[in-house]
Protein backbone atom coordinates (compact mmCIF):
# COMPACT_ATOMS: atom_id res chain seq x y z
CA UNK A 1 0.00 0.00 0.00
CA UNK A 2 1.14 3.75 -0.87
CA UNK A 3 1.14 6.16 2.02
CA UNK A 4 0.56 9.52 0.64
CA UNK A 5 2.95 12.47 2.59
CA UNK A 6 -0.06 14.02 3.18
CA UNK A 7 -1.34 11.07 5.46
CA UNK A 8 1.88 11.02 7.94
CA UNK A 9 1.56 14.80 8.53
CA UNK A 10 -1.77 13.74 9.78
CA UNK A 11 -0.25 11.03 11.74
CA UNK A 12 2.30 13.43 13.13
CA UNK A 13 0.05 15.58 14.03
CA UNK A 14 -1.99 12.93 16.05
CA UNK A 15 1.16 11.74 18.14
CA UNK A 16 2.32 15.28 18.57
CA UNK A 17 5.76 14.94 16.70
CA UNK A 18 7.23 17.78 14.75
CA UNK A 19 8.71 16.93 11.67
CA UNK A 20 10.42 19.54 9.48
CA UNK A 21 10.05 20.11 5.78
CA UNK A 22 13.44 18.36 5.13
CA UNK A 23 12.68 15.43 6.99
CA UNK A 24 8.77 14.38 5.90
CA UNK A 25 9.66 12.71 2.70
CA UNK A 26 12.43 10.25 4.16
CA UNK A 27 9.89 9.48 7.21
CA UNK A 28 7.41 8.56 4.97
CA UNK A 29 9.16 6.80 2.64
CA UNK A 30 10.39 4.64 5.51
CA UNK A 31 6.92 4.19 7.16
CA UNK A 32 5.87 2.80 3.87
CA UNK A 33 8.40 0.45 3.60
CA UNK A 34 7.63 -0.76 7.24
CA UNK A 35 2.94 -0.76 6.66
CA UNK A 36 4.32 -3.16 3.44
CA UNK A 37 5.80 -5.46 5.56
CA UNK A 38 3.29 -5.63 8.15
CA UNK A 39 0.97 -5.96 5.29
CA UNK A 40 1.50 -10.01 5.15
CA UNK A 41 -0.87 -10.26 8.15
CA UNK A 42 -4.07 -9.18 6.15
CA UNK A 43 -3.33 -12.61 4.14
CA UNK A 44 -3.22 -14.52 7.40
CA UNK A 45 -7.14 -16.13 8.44
CA UNK A 46 -8.12 -14.89 11.75
CA UNK A 47 -11.67 -15.90 12.15
CA UNK A 48 -12.69 -16.95 15.31
CA UNK A 49 -9.45 -15.89 17.33
CA UNK A 50 -10.00 -14.27 20.29
CA UNK A 51 -7.67 -11.18 20.06
CA UNK A 52 -4.31 -11.73 22.47
CA UNK A 53 -3.70 -8.72 24.86
CA UNK A 54 -1.67 -10.57 27.40
CA UNK A 55 0.88 -13.23 26.78
CA UNK A 56 -0.47 -15.12 29.91
CA UNK A 57 -4.47 -14.09 29.24
CA UNK A 58 -3.86 -12.61 32.41
CA UNK A 59 -6.87 -9.98 33.89
CA UNK A 60 -5.71 -7.21 36.00
CA UNK A 61 -4.79 -7.58 39.78
CA UNK A 62 -7.54 -5.87 42.05
CA UNK A 63 -6.93 -4.28 45.31
CA UNK A 64 -7.93 -2.92 48.07
CA UNK A 65 -9.08 0.87 47.63
CA UNK A 66 -6.57 2.17 50.17
CA UNK A 67 -3.86 4.90 50.14
CA UNK A 68 -0.39 2.96 50.23
CA UNK A 69 1.86 5.88 48.88
CA UNK A 70 2.85 8.96 50.50
CA UNK A 71 2.49 12.29 49.27
CA UNK A 72 6.13 13.32 47.36
CA UNK A 73 4.49 16.11 45.16
CA UNK A 74 8.03 18.50 46.59
CA UNK A 75 10.43 15.56 44.83
CA UNK A 76 8.06 15.27 41.84
CA UNK A 77 8.09 18.97 41.17
CA UNK A 78 11.93 19.73 41.95
CA UNK A 79 12.62 17.47 38.73
CA UNK A 80 9.96 18.98 36.46
CA UNK A 81 11.16 22.01 33.72
CA UNK A 82 9.15 24.29 35.01
CA UNK A 83 6.71 25.08 38.22
CA UNK A 84 5.81 27.81 40.57
CA UNK A 85 4.04 27.77 43.79
CA UNK A 86 3.35 24.02 43.79
CA UNK A 87 2.06 24.06 39.47
CA UNK A 88 3.68 23.08 36.54
CA UNK A 89 3.76 25.95 33.97
CA UNK A 90 2.89 25.83 30.56
CA UNK A 91 2.31 28.62 27.84
CA UNK A 92 -0.92 30.60 28.16
CA UNK A 93 -3.82 28.23 27.18
CA UNK A 94 -6.55 30.67 27.61
CA UNK A 95 -6.51 34.25 27.02
CA UNK B 1 38.63 -10.77 41.84
CA UNK B 2 39.40 -9.41 38.95
CA UNK B 3 37.55 -11.98 36.23
CA UNK B 4 35.62 -13.76 39.13
CA UNK B 5 32.42 -15.01 38.62
CA UNK B 6 29.44 -13.51 40.43
CA UNK B 7 29.47 -16.83 42.58
CA UNK B 8 33.30 -16.82 43.11
CA UNK B 9 32.58 -12.63 44.34
CA UNK B 10 29.95 -13.83 46.82
CA UNK B 11 32.20 -16.93 48.32
CA UNK B 12 35.08 -14.50 48.37
CA UNK B 13 33.54 -11.37 50.09
CA UNK B 14 32.26 -14.00 52.45
CA UNK B 15 35.13 -15.44 53.46
CA UNK B 16 36.89 -12.11 53.78
CA UNK B 17 39.35 -13.09 51.14
CA UNK B 18 38.65 -8.83 49.68
CA UNK B 19 36.11 -6.13 50.72
CA UNK B 20 33.82 -4.91 48.73
CA UNK B 21 35.50 -1.82 48.76
CA UNK B 22 37.94 -3.03 47.25
CA UNK B 23 35.72 -5.24 44.51
CA UNK B 24 34.01 -2.41 43.57
CA UNK B 25 37.12 0.09 43.12
CA UNK B 26 39.05 -2.36 41.05
CA UNK B 27 35.67 -2.25 38.79
CA UNK B 28 35.40 1.94 38.55
CA UNK B 29 39.21 1.50 37.33
CA UNK B 30 38.79 -0.72 34.87
CA UNK B 31 35.72 1.34 33.83
CA UNK B 32 37.74 4.54 34.02
CA UNK B 33 40.60 3.20 32.04
CA UNK B 34 38.67 0.97 29.02
CA UNK B 35 35.12 1.94 28.80
CA UNK B 36 36.68 4.76 26.28
CA UNK B 37 36.59 1.93 23.99
CA UNK B 38 33.34 0.20 24.50
CA UNK B 39 30.99 3.25 25.44
CA UNK B 40 29.25 0.80 27.61
CA UNK B 41 28.10 2.88 30.31
CA UNK B 42 26.47 6.16 30.14
CA UNK B 43 26.61 7.09 34.18
CA UNK B 44 28.82 6.05 37.19
CA UNK B 45 28.72 7.86 40.36
CA UNK B 46 31.90 6.58 41.88
CA UNK B 47 31.32 7.99 45.22
CA UNK B 48 27.95 6.48 45.52
CA UNK B 49 29.37 3.27 44.71
CA UNK B 50 32.00 3.47 46.89
CA UNK B 51 29.75 4.22 49.62
CA UNK B 52 27.55 1.09 49.53
CA UNK B 53 30.30 -0.97 48.69
CA UNK B 54 31.73 0.57 52.47
CA UNK B 55 28.18 -0.16 54.15
CA UNK B 56 28.29 -3.75 52.23
CA UNK B 57 31.47 -4.44 54.45
CA UNK B 58 29.95 -3.62 57.61
CA UNK B 59 26.94 -5.75 56.48
CA UNK B 60 29.70 -8.94 56.13
CA UNK B 61 31.64 -8.34 59.48
CA UNK B 62 28.23 -7.99 60.77
CA UNK B 63 27.53 -11.19 59.88
CA UNK B 64 24.37 -9.88 58.71
CA UNK B 65 24.95 -10.03 54.88
CA UNK B 66 22.13 -11.10 52.70
CA UNK B 67 22.82 -13.11 48.81
CA UNK B 68 24.53 -10.92 46.66
CA UNK B 69 26.10 -8.59 49.71
CA UNK B 70 28.50 -6.42 47.85
CA UNK B 71 28.77 -7.45 44.87
CA UNK B 72 28.85 -5.01 42.45
CA UNK B 73 26.12 -5.16 39.30
CA UNK B 74 26.04 -2.22 36.56
CA UNK B 75 22.33 -1.63 35.66
CA UNK B 76 20.54 -0.69 32.37
CA UNK B 77 20.28 3.14 31.91
CA UNK B 78 16.33 2.13 31.48
CA UNK B 79 15.52 1.21 35.44
CA UNK B 80 14.96 3.81 37.53
CA UNK B 81 17.65 5.07 40.08
CA UNK B 82 16.69 7.33 43.14
CA UNK B 83 19.10 10.18 42.75
CA UNK B 84 20.79 8.87 39.79
CA UNK B 85 20.04 9.95 36.28
CA UNK B 86 18.15 7.40 34.08
CA UNK B 87 18.36 8.67 30.65
CA UNK B 88 16.76 5.58 28.87
CA UNK B 89 19.40 6.19 26.08
CA UNK B 90 17.67 9.75 24.84
CA UNK B 91 17.49 13.10 24.58
CA UNK B 92 14.50 13.12 26.20
CA UNK B 93 16.06 11.94 29.75
CA UNK B 94 19.26 13.28 29.64
CA UNK B 95 18.18 15.46 32.57
CA UNK B 96 16.03 13.09 34.44
CA UNK B 97 16.84 11.94 38.02
CA UNK B 98 14.09 10.01 39.53
CA UNK B 99 13.10 10.38 42.90
CA UNK B 100 12.15 6.57 43.30
CA UNK B 101 14.10 3.53 42.39
CA UNK B 102 12.66 0.85 40.11
CA UNK B 103 11.38 -2.60 41.98
CA UNK B 104 14.71 -4.18 40.33
CA UNK B 105 16.56 -1.83 41.85
CA UNK B 106 15.44 -1.94 45.23
CA UNK B 107 15.39 -6.02 45.20
CA UNK B 108 18.86 -5.93 44.43
CA UNK B 109 19.95 -2.77 47.46
CA UNK B 110 17.63 -4.82 49.65
CA UNK B 111 20.24 -8.03 48.80
CA UNK B 112 23.20 -6.15 49.06
CA UNK B 113 24.54 -5.51 45.71
CA UNK B 114 26.19 -2.32 45.08
CA UNK B 115 24.96 0.13 42.12
CA UNK B 116 28.13 -0.23 39.82
CA UNK B 117 26.86 2.25 37.31
CA UNK B 118 24.00 3.06 34.60
CA UNK B 119 24.81 1.11 31.03
CA UNK B 120 24.65 2.20 27.43
CA UNK B 121 21.03 1.32 25.23
CA UNK B 122 19.58 1.81 21.90
CA UNK B 123 17.54 4.52 22.78
CA UNK B 124 13.94 3.99 24.77
CA UNK B 125 15.36 0.07 23.89
CA UNK B 126 14.44 0.18 20.30
CA UNK B 127 17.02 -1.57 18.31
CA UNK B 128 19.58 -4.24 18.14
CA UNK B 129 23.00 -2.54 17.57
CA UNK B 130 23.17 0.25 20.26
CA UNK B 131 23.48 2.59 17.52
CA UNK B 132 20.45 4.73 18.08
CA UNK B 133 21.48 5.78 22.11
CA UNK B 134 21.83 9.30 22.13
CA UNK B 135 25.43 8.99 23.72
CA UNK B 136 26.74 7.11 20.95
CA UNK B 137 26.65 3.41 20.15
CA UNK B 138 28.30 1.18 22.71
CA UNK B 139 30.98 -1.02 21.13
CA UNK B 140 31.82 -5.10 20.84
CA UNK B 141 34.63 -6.20 23.09
CA UNK B 142 35.51 -9.04 20.86
CA UNK B 143 36.34 -6.23 18.26
CA UNK B 144 35.22 -2.26 18.98
CA UNK B 145 34.10 -2.42 14.84
CA UNK B 146 31.30 -4.45 15.50
CA UNK B 147 28.00 -3.62 17.33
CA UNK B 148 27.34 -5.05 20.69
CA UNK B 149 23.64 -5.64 19.69
CA UNK B 150 20.75 -4.34 21.10
CA UNK B 151 19.26 -2.66 22.86
CA UNK B 152 20.79 -4.52 26.25
CA UNK B 153 23.96 -3.30 24.38
CA UNK B 154 25.91 -1.53 27.03
CA UNK B 155 25.25 -4.08 29.61
CA UNK B 156 26.58 -6.89 27.21
CA UNK B 157 30.04 -4.95 26.68
CA UNK B 158 30.34 -3.86 30.26
CA UNK B 159 29.87 -7.51 31.12
CA UNK B 160 32.15 -8.93 28.07
CA UNK B 161 35.00 -6.63 28.22
CA UNK B 162 34.54 -7.03 32.36
CA UNK B 163 33.81 -3.76 33.37
CA UNK B 164 30.91 -5.08 35.58
CA UNK B 165 30.69 -8.78 37.10
CA UNK B 166 27.31 -9.08 35.83
CA UNK B 167 24.11 -6.76 34.82
CA UNK B 168 20.59 -6.74 34.15
CA UNK B 169 19.03 -5.86 30.80
CA UNK B 170 15.10 -5.51 29.58
CA UNK B 171 14.32 -7.75 26.76
CA UNK B 172 10.97 -6.37 24.49
CA UNK B 173 11.83 -8.38 21.37
CA UNK B 174 15.35 -9.70 21.96
CA UNK B 175 16.97 -7.11 23.72
CA UNK B 176 18.62 -9.26 26.36
CA UNK B 177 19.34 -12.46 24.31
CA UNK B 178 20.63 -10.62 20.88
CA UNK B 179 23.19 -8.66 22.69
CA UNK B 180 24.15 -11.99 24.77
CA UNK B 181 25.00 -13.74 21.76
CA UNK B 182 27.16 -10.72 20.02
CA UNK B 183 28.96 -10.34 22.95
CA UNK B 184 29.37 -14.33 24.08
CA UNK B 185 27.80 -13.81 27.18
CA UNK B 186 24.65 -15.92 29.04
CA UNK B 187 21.70 -13.59 28.99
CA UNK B 188 17.92 -14.69 30.30
CA UNK B 189 14.74 -13.54 29.66
CA UNK B 190 12.11 -14.63 32.15
CA UNK B 191 8.78 -15.47 31.85
CA UNK B 192 6.50 -12.20 31.25
CA UNK B 193 5.49 -11.46 34.77
CA UNK B 194 8.45 -12.87 36.40
CA UNK B 195 9.59 -9.37 37.37
CA UNK B 196 8.65 -6.47 38.56
CA UNK B 197 8.32 -3.92 35.85
CA UNK B 198 7.58 -1.05 37.98
CA UNK B 199 10.20 1.71 37.52
CA UNK B 200 11.58 0.45 34.00
CA UNK B 201 10.90 2.89 31.34
CA UNK B 202 8.05 1.15 29.68
CA UNK B 203 8.52 0.40 25.75
CA UNK B 204 5.69 -1.92 24.95
CA UNK B 205 4.40 -3.34 28.12
CA UNK B 206 2.63 -6.53 27.41
CA UNK B 207 6.21 -7.51 25.82
CA UNK B 208 8.67 -6.06 28.12
CA UNK B 209 10.58 -8.33 30.95
CA UNK B 210 13.63 -8.05 32.86
CA UNK B 211 16.12 -10.21 33.31
CA UNK B 212 19.90 -10.63 34.08
CA UNK B 213 23.07 -11.06 32.05
CA UNK B 214 26.40 -12.27 33.35
CA UNK B 215 29.24 -14.29 31.86
CA UNK B 216 27.59 -18.33 32.96
CA UNK B 217 23.92 -19.48 33.95
CA UNK B 218 24.82 -20.44 37.60
CA UNK B 219 25.47 -16.22 37.65
CA UNK B 220 22.04 -15.82 35.89
CA UNK B 221 20.22 -18.23 38.22
CA UNK B 222 22.17 -15.69 41.14
CA UNK B 223 20.45 -12.40 39.72
CA UNK B 224 16.99 -13.87 39.09
CA UNK B 225 17.13 -15.42 42.76
CA UNK B 226 17.03 -11.26 43.62
CA UNK B 227 14.89 -10.02 40.81
CA UNK B 228 12.22 -12.73 40.74
CA UNK B 229 8.88 -12.25 42.24
CA UNK B 230 5.73 -10.33 42.73
CA UNK B 231 5.39 -6.84 43.08
CA UNK B 232 1.85 -5.96 44.20
CA UNK B 233 2.79 -2.19 42.28
CA UNK B 234 2.84 -3.70 38.77
CA UNK B 235 -0.50 -4.83 38.40
CA UNK B 236 1.01 -7.53 35.53
CA UNK B 237 3.37 -8.84 37.49
CA UNK B 238 2.60 -12.41 37.74
CA UNK B 239 2.04 -14.08 41.88
CA UNK B 240 2.75 -17.84 40.48
CA UNK B 241 5.35 -19.35 43.17
CA UNK B 242 9.13 -18.43 42.41
CA UNK B 243 11.96 -20.83 43.44
CA UNK B 244 15.30 -21.38 44.16
CA UNK B 245 16.63 -20.69 40.33
CA UNK B 246 20.11 -22.53 41.36
CA UNK B 247 18.75 -25.29 43.29
CA UNK B 248 18.09 -27.77 39.93
CA UNK B 249 21.47 -25.82 38.21
CA UNK B 250 23.49 -29.56 38.20
CA UNK B 251 20.30 -31.77 37.09
CA UNK B 252 21.15 -34.64 34.61
CA UNK B 253 19.36 -34.04 31.08
CA UNK B 254 18.78 -37.77 30.39
CA UNK B 255 15.22 -37.86 28.64
CA UNK B 256 14.79 -34.10 28.19
CA UNK B 257 13.28 -33.58 24.91
CA UNK B 258 14.40 -31.22 23.00
CA UNK B 259 12.47 -29.75 20.23
CA UNK B 260 14.16 -27.77 17.24
CA UNK B 261 11.58 -25.66 15.10
CA UNK B 262 12.89 -26.29 11.22
CA UNK B 263 11.79 -22.54 10.91
CA UNK B 264 14.51 -21.34 13.14
CA UNK B 265 17.28 -23.87 10.64
CA UNK B 266 16.15 -22.84 7.35
CA UNK B 267 17.70 -20.36 4.20
CA UNK B 268 18.06 -17.10 6.31
CA UNK B 269 20.60 -18.77 9.03
CA UNK B 270 24.12 -18.43 8.48
CA UNK B 271 26.05 -21.54 7.75
CA UNK B 272 28.63 -21.00 10.36
CA UNK B 273 26.55 -19.86 12.89
CA UNK B 274 24.16 -22.80 12.13
CA UNK B 275 27.42 -25.00 12.39
CA UNK B 276 28.10 -24.05 15.98
CA UNK B 277 24.54 -24.81 16.70
CA UNK B 278 24.17 -27.83 15.67
CA UNK B 279 27.35 -29.10 17.43
CA UNK B 280 26.56 -27.24 20.85
CA UNK B 281 22.99 -29.59 20.41
CA UNK B 282 25.16 -32.69 20.16
CA UNK B 283 26.65 -32.18 23.42
CA UNK B 284 23.24 -32.17 24.63
CA UNK B 285 22.49 -35.03 23.09
CA UNK B 286 25.83 -36.70 24.54
CA UNK B 287 24.48 -35.96 28.15
CA UNK B 288 21.18 -37.86 27.21
CA UNK B 289 18.77 -35.22 26.00
CA UNK B 290 16.97 -36.55 22.84
CA UNK B 291 16.29 -33.85 19.98
CA UNK B 292 12.96 -33.93 18.02
CA UNK B 293 12.04 -31.95 15.03
CA UNK B 294 8.72 -29.35 15.54
CA UNK B 295 7.22 -26.59 13.47
CA UNK B 296 6.12 -23.07 14.61
CA UNK B 297 4.27 -22.77 11.25
CA UNK B 298 3.06 -18.97 11.73
CA UNK B 299 7.30 -17.97 12.27
CA UNK B 300 7.21 -15.96 9.26
CA UNK B 301 4.44 -13.44 10.66
CA UNK B 302 6.42 -12.42 14.39
CA UNK B 303 7.94 -9.84 12.42
CA UNK B 304 4.69 -8.26 11.18
CA UNK B 305 2.93 -9.19 14.44
CA UNK B 306 5.81 -7.63 16.67
CA UNK B 307 6.13 -4.60 14.64
CA UNK B 308 2.41 -3.22 14.79
CA UNK B 309 2.11 -4.66 18.59
CA UNK B 310 5.45 -2.93 19.92
CA UNK B 311 4.60 0.61 18.37
CA UNK B 312 1.34 0.65 19.35
CA UNK B 313 2.19 0.18 23.10
CA UNK B 314 5.16 2.45 22.30
CA UNK B 315 2.97 5.76 21.03
CA UNK B 316 0.82 5.08 23.63
CA UNK B 317 3.49 4.69 26.32
CA UNK B 318 5.82 7.54 25.19
CA UNK B 319 2.75 9.88 25.10
CA UNK B 320 4.12 10.86 28.69
CA UNK B 321 6.63 12.79 27.81
CA UNK B 322 5.26 16.12 27.01
CA UNK B 323 7.77 18.60 28.73
CA UNK B 324 5.28 19.31 31.39
CA UNK B 325 6.60 17.34 34.34
CA UNK B 326 10.22 15.70 33.50
CA UNK B 327 12.19 15.55 31.06
CA UNK B 328 13.84 17.37 27.96
CA UNK B 329 11.69 20.71 27.06
CA UNK B 330 12.46 23.11 24.08
CA UNK B 331 13.51 26.54 24.09
CA UNK B 332 10.39 29.47 24.25
CA UNK B 333 7.48 27.57 23.35
CA UNK B 334 4.98 29.99 21.79
CA UNK B 335 1.94 27.63 22.61
CA UNK B 336 0.72 24.54 24.56
CA UNK B 337 0.42 22.57 21.11
CA UNK B 338 4.32 24.43 20.24
CA UNK B 339 5.40 23.08 23.36
CA UNK B 340 4.50 19.30 22.59
CA UNK B 341 5.21 19.18 19.14
CA UNK B 342 8.72 20.68 19.64
CA UNK B 343 9.95 19.12 22.60
CA UNK B 344 8.87 15.50 21.47
CA UNK B 345 10.65 16.54 17.61
CA UNK B 346 13.70 17.52 19.43
CA UNK B 347 13.73 14.73 22.08
CA UNK B 348 12.93 11.76 20.62
CA UNK B 349 15.44 10.38 17.89
CA UNK B 350 14.78 8.89 14.16
CA UNK B 351 13.77 5.54 15.30
CA UNK B 352 11.54 6.41 18.14
CA UNK B 353 9.75 8.74 15.95
CA UNK B 354 9.36 6.39 13.10
CA UNK B 355 8.18 3.31 15.92
CA UNK B 356 5.55 6.32 17.51
CA UNK B 357 4.31 7.23 13.79
CA UNK B 358 3.72 3.44 12.93
CA UNK B 359 2.05 2.74 16.29
CA UNK B 360 -0.07 5.78 16.13
CA UNK B 361 -1.13 4.80 12.74
CA UNK B 362 -1.99 1.89 13.64
CA UNK B 363 -4.09 2.78 16.40
CA UNK B 364 -5.96 5.18 14.61
CA UNK B 365 -9.43 5.33 13.31
CA UNK B 366 -10.32 3.14 10.58
CA UNK B 367 -7.13 1.42 10.88
CA UNK B 368 -7.21 -0.67 14.61
CA UNK B 369 -9.39 -3.20 13.32
CA UNK B 370 -6.64 -4.17 10.31
CA UNK B 371 -3.52 -3.72 12.08
CA UNK B 372 -3.70 -3.92 15.60
CA UNK B 373 -6.35 -6.66 15.66
CA UNK B 374 -5.17 -8.48 13.49
CA UNK B 375 -1.90 -8.64 14.94
CA UNK B 376 -3.45 -9.99 18.39
CA UNK B 377 -5.30 -12.53 16.81
CA UNK B 378 -1.90 -13.63 15.07
CA UNK B 379 -0.04 -13.26 18.54
CA UNK B 380 -2.59 -15.73 19.29
CA UNK B 381 -1.47 -18.41 16.63
CA UNK B 382 1.90 -17.64 17.59
CA UNK B 383 1.52 -18.52 21.24
CA UNK B 384 -0.73 -21.34 20.17
CA UNK B 385 2.52 -22.85 18.14
CA UNK B 386 5.26 -22.84 20.82
CA UNK B 387 1.73 -24.44 23.28
CA UNK B 388 1.45 -27.34 20.56
CA UNK B 389 5.59 -28.20 20.32
CA UNK B 390 5.26 -27.87 24.44
CA UNK B 391 2.79 -30.48 24.06
CA UNK B 392 5.89 -32.94 22.52
CA UNK B 393 8.89 -31.63 24.16
CA UNK B 394 10.38 -29.99 26.92
CA UNK B 395 12.81 -27.24 25.57
CA UNK B 396 12.80 -25.24 22.21
CA UNK B 397 16.31 -24.77 21.11
CA UNK B 398 17.93 -23.10 17.72
CA UNK B 399 20.28 -19.89 16.94
CA UNK B 400 19.73 -16.51 18.92
CA UNK B 401 20.62 -14.88 15.92
CA UNK B 402 20.64 -15.02 12.06
CA UNK B 403 24.23 -14.68 12.28
CA UNK B 404 27.37 -12.90 14.52
CA UNK B 405 27.76 -8.98 15.30
CA UNK B 406 28.12 -7.03 12.52
CA UNK B 407 29.61 -3.65 11.39
CA UNK B 408 28.73 -0.48 13.17
CA UNK B 409 26.88 1.49 10.42
CA UNK B 410 26.04 -1.36 8.08
CA UNK B 411 22.16 -1.56 9.48
CA UNK B 412 21.40 1.84 10.88
CA UNK B 413 20.22 2.96 7.67
CA UNK B 414 17.76 0.25 6.77
CA UNK B 415 15.20 -0.67 9.62
CA UNK B 416 13.76 -3.01 8.42
CA UNK B 417 17.60 -5.17 7.86
CA UNK B 418 17.93 -4.11 11.85
CA UNK B 419 13.85 -6.07 12.51
CA UNK B 420 15.12 -8.79 10.61
CA UNK B 421 18.11 -9.41 13.52
CA UNK B 422 15.76 -10.54 16.01
CA UNK B 423 13.61 -12.78 13.69
CA UNK B 424 14.17 -15.84 15.91
CA UNK B 425 13.68 -13.80 19.49
CA UNK B 426 10.76 -12.04 18.72
CA UNK B 427 8.04 -14.70 19.18
CA UNK B 428 9.10 -15.82 22.78
CA UNK B 429 8.29 -12.21 23.60
CA UNK B 430 4.99 -12.09 21.59
CA UNK B 431 4.23 -15.23 23.37
CA UNK B 432 5.35 -14.18 26.87
CA UNK B 433 7.85 -17.17 27.64
CA UNK B 434 11.51 -17.66 29.16
CA UNK B 435 14.27 -17.91 26.87
CA UNK B 436 17.99 -17.84 27.55
CA UNK B 437 21.13 -17.23 25.09
CA UNK B 438 24.16 -19.63 25.85
CA UNK B 439 27.57 -18.65 24.10
CA UNK B 440 27.84 -21.70 21.80
CA UNK B 441 31.36 -20.71 19.14
CA UNK B 442 32.61 -18.53 17.73
CA UNK B 443 32.41 -17.15 13.56
CA UNK B 444 35.89 -15.63 12.45
CA UNK B 445 36.27 -14.60 16.37
CA UNK B 446 33.06 -13.29 16.72
CA UNK B 447 30.47 -15.05 19.71
CA UNK B 448 27.59 -17.11 19.09
CA UNK B 449 24.51 -18.06 20.83
CA UNK B 450 22.37 -20.84 21.74
CA UNK B 451 18.68 -20.22 21.90
CA UNK B 452 16.64 -22.12 24.77
CA UNK B 453 12.91 -21.39 24.92
CA UNK B 454 11.16 -23.14 27.96
CA UNK B 455 7.37 -23.54 28.92
CA UNK B 456 5.87 -20.68 31.08
CA UNK B 457 7.92 -19.82 34.31
CA UNK B 458 10.12 -22.48 33.94
CA UNK B 459 13.04 -20.72 34.25
CA UNK B 460 15.14 -22.89 36.22
CA UNK B 461 15.03 -25.44 33.61
CA UNK B 462 16.32 -23.62 31.07
CA UNK B 463 19.38 -22.32 34.24
CA UNK B 464 19.91 -26.45 34.40
CA UNK B 465 20.19 -27.00 30.74
CA UNK B 466 22.46 -24.21 29.71
CA UNK B 467 24.37 -25.00 33.25
CA UNK B 468 24.69 -28.46 31.65
CA UNK B 469 26.09 -27.44 28.62
CA UNK B 470 28.75 -24.59 30.37
CA UNK B 471 29.99 -27.66 32.32
CA UNK B 472 30.69 -29.44 29.34
CA UNK B 473 32.34 -26.67 27.32
CA UNK B 474 34.46 -23.23 27.79
CA UNK B 475 32.73 -20.78 25.34
CA UNK B 476 31.39 -18.68 28.04
CA UNK B 477 34.87 -18.77 29.84
CA UNK B 478 36.40 -17.35 26.85
CA UNK B 479 37.52 -13.73 27.36
CA UNK B 480 38.29 -11.00 24.24
CA UNK B 481 42.47 -10.65 24.51
CA UNK B 482 41.85 -6.83 25.26
CA UNK B 483 39.97 -7.62 28.39
CA UNK B 484 42.25 -10.02 30.10
CA UNK B 485 44.94 -7.07 29.48
CA UNK B 486 47.16 -9.39 27.40
CA UNK B 487 47.12 -6.83 24.82
CA UNK B 488 48.30 -4.69 27.04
Amino acid sequence: MKIEQNEIEKIAELARIRISDSEIGQVTSRITEILQMVDALQAVDTRDIEPMANPLDATQHLRPDKVTESNRRDAFQAIAPSVENGLYLVPKVIE
Amino acid sequence: MNNSSVAQLVKGLRERQYSSVEVTRSYLDRIAAMDVHYNSYISVDEAAAIAAAEAADKRLAAGDAPPLTGVPIAHKDIFCTDGMRTSCGSRMLDNFVPPYDATVIQRFKADGAVVLGKTNMDEFAMGSSNESSFYGPARNPWNTELVPGGSSGGSAAAVAGWLAPAATGTDTGGSIRQPAAFCGITGLKPTYGRVSRLGIVAFASSLDQAGPMAHSAEDCALLLNTMAGHDPRDSTSSNAATEDYSSRLGDDLDGLRIGLPREYFSDGLDAATRQCVDYALQELESQGAILVDVSLPHSALTVPTYYIIAPAEASTNLSRFDGVRYGYRCDDPVDLHDLYTRTRGEGFGEEVKRRILVGTYALSAGYYDAYYKKAQQVRRLIKQDFMNCFDSVDIIAGPTTPGPAFALGTKSNDPIAMYLEDVYTLAVNLAGLPGISVPAGFVEDKPVGLQLIGRHFHEAQLLNVAHRFQQATDWHLRSPDFATGEQH
